[in-house]
């Protein structure tokens, strides 16, 4: 059963417990922030920050309002990242987690520039550097426990459990306070679906959520790819049979001439 | 004799010193890690050394095996003399990609890892595989220039034998990776500019690859005739140019087509800045290589053949450029401008392939394809 975590932008209070959180669990380096005339830091997210919120000021229904976002990897169904990975690095397991094998990387840097909510992030300042993200806490996930930011939440905007039953749970939520929510489950369809949800007060592109389609990043790639084979066979024989042909015509030639020019 | 050596004074001194600059800016990023030589970033991950490198490089390379088809396998003999140099700047092209990803890959050292971890749903998987094949193939291919100047004839005549199958595998291979470098943007089908997306991309890297291929042929041709003194014969490199409206015709139909087909083509006229690219792509580098390769008067000299030929080549590659770098949107908040050791790195593989063909011209039978008979 693929598992997922819901997000509910109007229970977050903006704590950035989360973004703590997951930098605690994962132990990952903090980063030198300067003010950028917001509360929100770091800019990006990057190699060293998995998560972080985004502060967006903007004028909604009942005027000027704070609206708070989780950013992370959403786990998508069908990972652009997965398609991309030259060696396959990305694995989509069944836990729902879409997690990286840094052992077979080669940091071609493909799954970053394909990923369409913009995650994986590259370690530029190493020599020997990795791609990382998000994984969904699969170390936790595997044990049975909820993500560690998951889990720090004190608001409950964060909630985790099956994909299934948590989009169940948003549309209820929607249905019973529908001047409380836009009518949209981020994530239900976007690029063929994704484990993290959101559901929020304002629409989604107005706090920066790209625009997707329902259909899964591959669609267009994986027929082409499936068409290599048969396009390889169709060029090589088509080859060989101009060859044949226009072989053939040049021996009649020479041989009306009667001059021989072999060898 | 003479001729050489002087021309060792000036260009080559340049080259030698743009390679060595490229040399120790590769040793300082593998010191330091690509974020100390470049202004990469992960709103942009992919910059100058994908589009003009790889993109470009791959697409400008085509040369050897359009001319290995027109020879070999259309057997159009009027071409004999420019097959082997083609070969030769092809093989050499697709070393300089090579060693430009080793540079830009994180880690290089793992390049083998295409190898054995398979992931038969990536178009770069496909690319890989391609151009490591088809550089295999185009050393082959060149190897009997070096067998003739050693005079080795016992794997001349195995070549031989092989010709025919390797040239095709080669077209194969050419055809597969040239297509799927316009397979792997259609991953991106929410980044690529609507002007450009379609699902047809592979088609149009691949018919604009082989027209540009003709047009470096030319191109290379009139160079060197001109720095190594030997002289071509105008009327084949005109027969060249014939073909180039042929090819860049239906490429020109195939991208408007698809553009008003599905839609967009509003764009053209709404979509600004894009547009101006677009425009100055199809007019600049599609529409007017047309016309002028049309003109008998163009295909009767050879300096106008290189300045169409040099159009042909500007055009393709501001098509690269748009495609993996001008159109294709990065993450928000982000910019781009190369950093100057990106630069110096691209600059010192572009010099140190031309000091190689400087070489290989002086101490290589390339301009003698020798008996071509094939006992296919
Ligand atoms: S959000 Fe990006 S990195 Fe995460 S699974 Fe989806 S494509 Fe991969
Ligand atoms: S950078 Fe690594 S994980 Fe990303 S696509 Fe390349 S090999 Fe795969
Ligand atoms: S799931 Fe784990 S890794 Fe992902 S954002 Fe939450 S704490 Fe970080």
């Amino acid at each position: 059963m693929s598992k997922g975590v819901l997000f509910d932008a109007t229970k977050c209070i903006g704590c950035r417990a989360c973004q703590v959180a997951c930098k605690s669990w994962n132990e990952n380096r903090s980063e030198d922030t300067a003010n950028r005339g917001t509360a929100e830091n770091p800019p990006h997210l990057s190699a060293d920050t998995w998560t972080k919120m985004r502060f967006t000021e903007i004028e909604g229904k009942d005027g000027f309002q704070w609206v708070f976002t989780k950013l992370q990897c959403m786990h998508c169904e069908h990972p652009a990242c997965a398609t991309a990975c030259i060696v396959g690095a990305f694995e989509k397991t069944k836990e729902g987690a879409v997690v990286y094998d840094a052992k077979k990387c080669i940091g071609c840097r493909y799954c970053m520039v394909a990923c369409p909510f913009g995650v994986p992030a590259f370690e530029w300042d190493r020599p020997i550097p990795y791609i990382r993200k998000c994984t969904f806490c699969f170390d936790r996930l595997k044990g049975g426990m909820a993500p560690s930011c998951a889990t720090a939440c004190p608001s409950g905007a964060l909630s985790f459990g099956d994909r299934a039953e948590l989009l169940a749970e948003a549309k209820r939520r929607i249905e019973t306070a529908p001047a409380r929510y836009v009518p949209h489950v981020y994530g239900e369809k976007e690029a063929g679906g994704t484990c993290w949800l959101y559901i929020s007060s304002v629409p989604f592109e107005s706090v920066g959520f790209p625009k997707l389609g329902p259909e899964r990043m591959s669609v267009f790639s994986d027929p082409l790819m499936h068409a290599v084979p048969p396009v390889a066979v169709v060029v090589a024989g088509l080859m060989t049979g101009i060859y044949w042909f226009s072989k053939r015509r040049e021996k009649i030639a020479a041989h009306e001439d009667i001059s021989e020019e072999k060898e | 004799m003479k001729e050489s050596r002087r021309s060792l004074t000036a260009g080559t001194m340049i080259l030698i010193a743009l390679a060595s600059i490229g040399f120790f800016v590769a040793v300082y990023r593998f010191i330091y890690g690509l974020g100390a030589i470049t202004n990469l970033s992960d709103g942009r991950p992919w910059g100058f050394w994908i589009s003009f490198d790889l993109y470009c490089g791959v697409a400008l390379a085509s040369g050897g095996f359009t001319m290995a088809a027109i020879f070999y396998i259309f057997c159009r003999r009027k071409y004999h003399d420019l097959v082997r140099p083609a070969i030769m700047t092809a093989f050499l092209g697709y070393i300089l990609v090579v060693f430009a990803l080793l540079i830009d890959l994180g880690q290089p050292w793992r390049i083998w890892h295409a190898i054995i971890f398979w992931n038969i749903n990536s178009p770069l998987f496909e690319v890989a595989w391609c151009v490591m094949l088809y550089s295999s193939v185009l050393a082959l291919e060149f190897s009997p220039a070096v067998f003739e100047r050693l005079q080795w004839k016992v794997p001349l005549r195995l070549i031989r034998r092989i010709q025919i199958p390797l040239v095709i595998g080669g077209i194969v291979l050419s055809t597969g990776h040239q297509s799927s470098l316009g397979t792997m943007l259609t991953l991106m089908h929410d980044k690529v500019h609507p002007l450009w997306f379609s699902p047809m991309l592979p088609v149009h890297f691949f018919i604009s690859a082989l027209s540009v291929g003709l047009a470096m042929v030319i191109f290379e041709a009139s160079l060197s005739a001109k720095a190594f003194n030997h002289d071509v014969d105008v009327n084949v490199l005109g027969g060249l140019g014939r073909m180039v409206p042929w090819v860049l015709g239906p490429y020109l139909i195939a991208r408007v087509i698809d553009v008003i087909f599905r839609g967009n083509f509003g764009l053209a006229f709404t979509a600004f800045p894009q547009n101006l690219l677009w425009w100055l792509e199809i007019l600049g580098g599609v529409v007017l290589p047309i016309v002028l390769f049309s003109m008998p008067g163009v295909r009767k000299s050879k300096s106008k053949l290189f300045w169409s030929a040099l159009i042909v080549v500007l055009g393709l590659m501001l098509n690269r450029f748009n495609v993996s770098l001008f159109i294709l949107e990065g993450r928000p908040g982000y910019s781009y401008w190369p950093h100057w050791m990106e630069i110096a790195i691209s600059a010192g593989l572009f010099s140190a392939a031309l000091l190689t063909m400087q070489l290989a011209n002086r101490y290589l039978p390339v301009y003698h394809l020798g008996p071509t008979d094939d006992a296919a």
